[in-house]
């Protein structure tokens, strides 16, 4: 009996090297439930693109295994496709062709007959608000409009798994918002959702589980709740009422001043916010508001980056 | 993908192909009608006039085959080569490569759409010739034969030519350097009998002098070589392309890292 039936995604030992002998992936191993929304999350160059190339077969793997809903890619590529969307970093649809266009040749290509093809381009555009533009030069939509024509053109053979690589970039945040809000609904309808982006908040909302790639490695894979789990610290920013000229000296309390209305305080997970607040009333400084330095993820992520970084310094100081 | 999925994807392609260079006629049907048109007036009425008969025909009734085939070769060839390329410059190939549609079946659609563009420019062209010329069709079979083999061949020239571009100047420097040459040399415009010792040999060696003589053939029933060695060395061309195009898409060369 297979193990992983229940996986959208099973990578085992998978490793990149590219014809310049840029060594992208490592041999990952990496586990997507079916119905999970995943996020996979890295600094720049991490091999986070040239996993998903692997698994929409834009880039050919050195060696490892990767299954899709359990079909290995090296047995039925083809079939593996067939579950697979995939939505890219870079607008890569004919700037020339309307969008209604775009979709219908996209359904075709996966062997949608054109009067099923039409029906869906129809609903697509009209839920991702692109109805009005459907018969447009797709050169002509904003870069909002041309992403979520890029959703769309990854939905329309309406595939188990959707991939997208950063695909709120340059998106303004009320156009985010409603794209995480549609996400997550073809998600709840289903969906296996893998995600790459650089907005931490995005994974932090949106994702249940999440792994983190460094220099072609996986450095964490576990749920968001069990990762924010091992934040030690976090770093606060507070807003004073009043000016003050110097720091405050608190008792376990580090503090540091960003101006003379600001104040930035570091609070270790097992200490209270009550006694800082209890110490600050007591020197007579008043607090009007509080918010998070960075987002908790972010945090961690930098921890677990620099911390990956330093010991391959340690690893290449050792040879 | 199943028989039924297959046909589907490679009708889109060939629509999508016929679309676009419909979509863009003023540069892809227009231009090749106006230079043949000028050819006609030039070589057939002012000049021709005063060449008189070539192998024992008038001069634009022997011209005219060579200047349908020309169209048909230039065409074919340079539509699979702009829409491939543009497809790999804009990177919109990846909604193909992305899909499960099988290379042979994008080799296939990009071919059709490319002799789609060929034939059609080339009908268009018969039928401006037929204003200047009179020609009664010698041979159905052997015109039909030859044109669609040749559209072919060039079709899959054109896409071997987009693999390996990597800039808008690679895609021109083979029409311009070796393609026009060859057409303008491959027994065109006069009869290889004019020719004699190396010159003849050489010119022997060109494959566009046995397509456009069997065309002409075709159309007036004479020509200056072997017919049938024309459809085996075309066939065989074509057959070499097709399998070296389909290698390279199998591969990804050019188009998956």
């Amino acid at each position: 009996m297979n193990t992983h039936q229940n996986n959208a995604l099973l990578i085992q030992g998978l490793a990149k090297t590219y014809d310049n002998s840029f060594q992208a992936l490592k041999g990952i191993d990496l586990e997507v439930t079916e119905g999970d929304f995943f996020a996979l999350l890295g600094p720049n160059g991490a091999g986070k693109s040239t996993t998903i190339g692997v698994i929409c077969s834009l880039v050919r793997k050195t060696s490892g295994s990767l299954k899709i809903f359990g079909i290995d890619i090296d047995d039925d590529f083809s079939a593996a496709k067939q579950y697979v969307g995939v939505v890219p970093q870079e607008f890569n649809f004919n700037q020339f062709e309307k969008p209604i266009d775009i979709l219908i040749t996209q359904a075709g290509y996966y062997g949608i007959p054109a009067s099923v093809a039409t029906e869906r381009a129809h609903k697509y555009l009209k839920l991702l608000g692109l109805w009005e533009k459907h018969n447009v030069p797709s050169r002509s939509l904003s870069g909002g409009m041309k992403r979520r024509l890029m959703i769309a053109r990854a939905l329309i053979h309406e595939p188990k798994l959707l991939v997208l690589d950063e695909p709120t970039a340059g998106v303004d945040i009320e156009l985010r918002r409603s794209m995480w809000g549609f996400l997550e609904d073809i998600n709840r309808q289903g969906t296996t959702i893998i995600l790459t982006t650089h907005y931490l908040e995005e994974a932090e909302r949106l994702c249940r589980n999440v792994a983190i790639i460094d220099k072609g490695k996986i450095v964490q894979n576990t749920s968001v709740k069990n990762l924010i789990k091992q934040l030690n610290k976090e770093t606060f920013i507070l807003d004073l009422k009043g000016e003050i000229e110097n720091v405050p000296k608190l008792n376990g309390y580090p503090l540091t001043m960003v101006d003379s209305n600001t104040l930035e305080v570091a609070i270790d997970k097992n200490k209270s916010l009550n006694q800082l607040f209890d110490q600050l009333t007591a020197l007579g400084v008043e607090i009007i508001s509080m918010r998070n330095k960075t987002n908790r993820l972010e945090e961690l992520f930098i921890d677990m980056v620099e911390k990956n970084l330093t010991a391959d310094d340690e690893v290449s100081s050792n040879e | 993908m199943n028989s039924q999925q297959q046909w589907v994807a490679f009708s889109t392609i060939v629509r999508r192909e016929i679309r676009r260079f419909m979509r863009i006629w003023p540069q892809t049907l227009v231009p090749p009608v106006i230079t043949m048109a000028l050819y006609f007036v030039i070589f057939g009425q002012l000049v021709g006039s005063r060449i008189g008969n070539m192998s024992s025909l008038p001069y634009i009734q022997f011209v005219a085959p060579g200047l349908i085939m020309m169209s048909v070769i230039t065409n074919s060839y340079s539509n699979v080569v702009s829409s491939f390329f543009g497809s790999k410059f804009q990177s919109n190939i990846e909604e193909l490569l992305v899909s499960p549609t099988p290379n042979w079946i994008i080799l296939v659609g990009y071919i059709v759409g490319g002799m789609a563009r060929g034939l059609g420019v080339g009908l268009i062209v018969t039928i401006l010739s037929i204003y200047f010329a009179d020609f009664s069709l010698h041979s159905v079979p052997v015109t039909i034969g030859i044109v669609f083999m040749t559209s072919l061949m060039f079709s899959l020239a054109g896409l071997i030519n987009a693999i390996f571009a990597s800039s808008f100047d690679d895609i021109s420097i083979i029409p311009t350097f070796v393609l026009t040459p060859l057409i303008y040399l491959g027994g065109v415009f006069y009869s290889i009998e004019l020719l004699t010792g190396f010159w003849k040999s050489l010119t022997l060696l060109n494959p566009i002098l046995y397509m456009v003589n069997a065309f002409r053939y075709g159309m007036v029933g004479i020509t200056d070589i072997n017919i049938v060695g024309s459809f085996a060395m075309v066939g065989l061309f074509s057959m070499i392309l097709f399998f070296v195009a389909l290698w390279l898409l199998e591969k990804g060369s050019r188009l998956r890292s």
